[in-house]
């Protein structure tokens, strides 16, 4: 991964004495203990998700497989092929609305400032830490009444709604390093708002879209809470799935495991590749970070 | 930018206005819709008649804290506590260890750093089904110790129905008064070593007046339940395997927060310390530490707002009906969406949302006081 701290790895050159630290021993020691500890679920996944059904039993549950198989797989896709399509679906136009929504926010609420703005800001950033059952009952009964509950048209709105305040704020603090004296040059030449966003502002976004993009994708992917009481069957986004494949009488552990890889992978493979876009959505839900 | 309003500042306000109107609806409208839900007997049979709902006032709250039924969400209060206070401090401590190991200029940081955040990106439902896996009480973690040779371990993990510390129900008034005793002892103490004999002498007095009423047994008829049938409670050994799940979750969180937090003291600092006398472990008593503690406080309100939230992962784990990690948000779900009382399922939800706001209200606040952009 190619995640960057600022970092001050290297001391001032002619600071000859290093200075004294811990034995370096305990500390990689302690490192590669903690690693492990955090592998291990990894390695169980692998490990079991190769394994036949007829392998799996409980008093070899740490040893290798002794054939690898793919069958797992081809049983985890089967059952949950479906599902995994219905969160693209799910997720693509929903992180696409949130960020346009988000990023409009962000350049009023930082370059647009008015009276009362003050106000509305902290109110709607309230709106991302409440817990969401205190409003899924009206929620449920809304979606009814519009014909949206069950499907995933419905719960695009909902995580478009719920994504404003996180959307808003990321992009906010995004524009609000951006210098103001450059759009006020724009505006002695005339342009407006929307030539002032589209001109100047949108062309310095990518990293602020790439951090919100990220953000909202793991966000919705990952969820359960929405996907499990706004969708039916044959609707449902893949946690739901997954936790309906764990949940059943039969218990099949391989498929079981096959099928948490599954729903973990597209979210890994962005953690992999963007990781430190990644840590500053993770340290922009801290507020300042 | 230039104030008064232009023709362009009216567009930024349009363009902002639907985000605020859904906000609003959204979040605060259905909050308040909730609120009503939950002072009424509104359930599945009242809405098949097609009669409106009974307003009944705080009965189903009254319900939740006394009713013989409840035991569940009175449970899932004291699961709520333990866990959250465990899950807090295994996240920091786990955390803080972490980044000050990673701070200490080690080969590798990135691909360690890695494997400590990975976890984040994962759903909540993914590690329940993973750990559930793991803590299958006859194989799992529990024969890891046979790799050297010691004995199996015998905890049954979130199947475990042990209980430590047990207390009834009805002495749950007592003991928070005795914890608020203690804590307006501790502040009055405080401030009278401060030389603020004010506000001192102010706690002195909510003092006494707390130990008044605790010995002449008030506390106790508050509890509303039968006085001679004690409601026993405790701490539910089962939450530990919960807490080392969403540790293993959420430490590389705090983990990143403090690392960002290290990296902002200058190396100067440091060393300043140690000119003037420090030894290592002196740097981070007295520079590093002071330094790190507003990191803290953030992440001990994010981490406990999520664990007073937490739904899916003890769901996954527990599959919604063991009640030695049941927590409100589930009963929540199934007061709702299985039995279809939604009176009481909005009170539990309201609680919820009531306990969150505790938390976060004063941070949200402090945190954009100490802005200066807006």
């Amino acid at each position: 991964m190619n995640t960057t701290y600022p970092s001050q790895a290297s001391a001032p050159a002619g600071q000859s004495a290093p200075r004294p630290r811990p034995s370096r021993v305990v500390v990689y020691g302690a490192l590669i203990i903690a690693a492990i500890f955090f592998l291990i679920p990894v390695y169980m996944v692998l490990v079991t998700s190769f394994k036949s059904i007829d392998q799996v039993s409980i008093s070899t549950m740490w040893n290798l497989p002794t054939a690898f198989t793919l069958e797992s797989f081809s049983r985890a896709i089967n059952r949950l092929l479906p599902n995994f399509v219905n969160s693209v679906l799910l997720v693509v136009p929903a992180t696409a609305l949130s960020a346009m929504l988000g990023s409009i926010n962000g350049y009023v609420l930082s370059k647009w400032t008015f009276r009362g703005a003050n106000i509305i800001f902290p109110l709607m950033l309230f709106g991302m830490f409440i817990p969401y059952q205190a409003i899924l009952i009206p929620l449920v009964q809304f979606l009814q009444s519009a014909g949206l509950y069950g499907g995933i048209p419905g719960l695009i709105l909902v995580h478009v709604v719920y994504g404003i305040p996180i959307t808003t704020l990321i992009f906010r603090n995004y524009y609000a390093e951006v210098p103001t004296e450059m759009l006020e040059a724009g505006r002695v030449d005339g342009a407006g708002f929307f030539r002032l966003y589209w001109d100047i502002l949108l062309p310095l976004s990518l990293p602020g879209f790439v951090v919100v993009i990220i953000w909202q994708f793991t966000q919705i992917w990952n969820e359960f809470l929405f996907g499990v009481t706004l969708t039916g069957t044959g609707q449902q986004p893949i946690t739901v799935a997954l936790q309906n494949l764990a949940g059943s009488q039969i218990v099949e552990w391989n498929v079981q495991m096959a099928g948490a890889l599954m729903t973990a992978l597209p979210t890994l493979a962005v953690y992999i590749l963007l990781g430190r876009y990644f840590i500053r959505g993770l340290l922009a839900g801290s507020i300042k970070g | 930018m230039d104030s008064g309003l232009t023709r362009d500042r009216l567009i930024a306000i349009l363009m902002l206005l639907p985000s605020v109107i859904l906000v609003a609806i959204f979040v605060y409208g259905f909050i308040a819709w909730t609120g009503y839900t939950s002072l009424t007997d509104s359930n599945a049979l009242q809405q098949l008649s097609g009669l409106p709902a009974q307003f009944i006032g705080l009965k189903n709250y009254n319900d939740l804290f006394t009713g013989g039924l409840n035991l569940r969400f009175r449970m899932d209060m004291v699961n709520t506590v333990f866990f959250t206070i465990m899950f807090i401090l295994v996240c920091l401590a786990v955390g803080m260890g972490l980044a000050i190991l990673l701070d200490q200029k080690i080969k590798g940081e990135a691909i360690f750093r890695t494997i400590f955040l990975f976890p984040m990106a994962l759903s909540f439902v993914v590690t329940g089904v993973v750990w559930k896996w793991l803590f299958n009480p006859t194989s799992g973690l529990n024969v890891l110790p046979t790799i050297i040779g010691l004995p199996a371990g015998g905890f049954r993990w979130f199947i475990s129905e042990e209980r430590w510390w047990p207390f009834a129900w009805q002495d749950v008034p007592l003991i928070l008064s005795i914890i608020f005793l203690g804590i307006a002892i501790f502040a009055a103490l405080w401030y009278w070593s401060k030389r603020r004999s004010q506000t001192a002498a102010l706690l002195t007095a909510l003092a006494l007046l707390l130990l008044a009423w605790i010995t002449f047994g008030s506390p106790r008829s508050l509890s509303g339940l039968n006085p001679e049938r004690p409601e026993q409670h405790g701490f539910n050994v089962a939450l530990i395997a919960v807490v080392i799940a969403a540790g293993w979750q959420m430490s590389g969180y705090t983990m990143a927060m403090y690392l960002a937090g290290l990296r902002g003291i200058s190396e100067e600092l440091r060393e300043a310390a140690r000119v003037d006398g420090c030894s290592e472990l002196g740097v981070y008593r007295y520079v590093v530490f002071p330094l790190l503690a507003p990191i803290t406080l953030s992440a001990m309100i994010i981490l406990g707002h999520i664990s007073l939230k937490i739904f899916d992962l003890v769901y996954t784990i527990g599959g919604g009906d063991n009640l030695y990690i049941d927590m409100p948000g589930i009963n929540m779900f199934f007061t709702t969406f299985r039995s279809n009382q939604f009176g009481q399922g909005a009170a539990i939800a309201m609680l919820m949302l009531i306990m969150v706001a505790v938390v976060i209200i004063p941070y949200l606040a402090s945190q954009l006081r100490s802005e200066t952009k807006l």
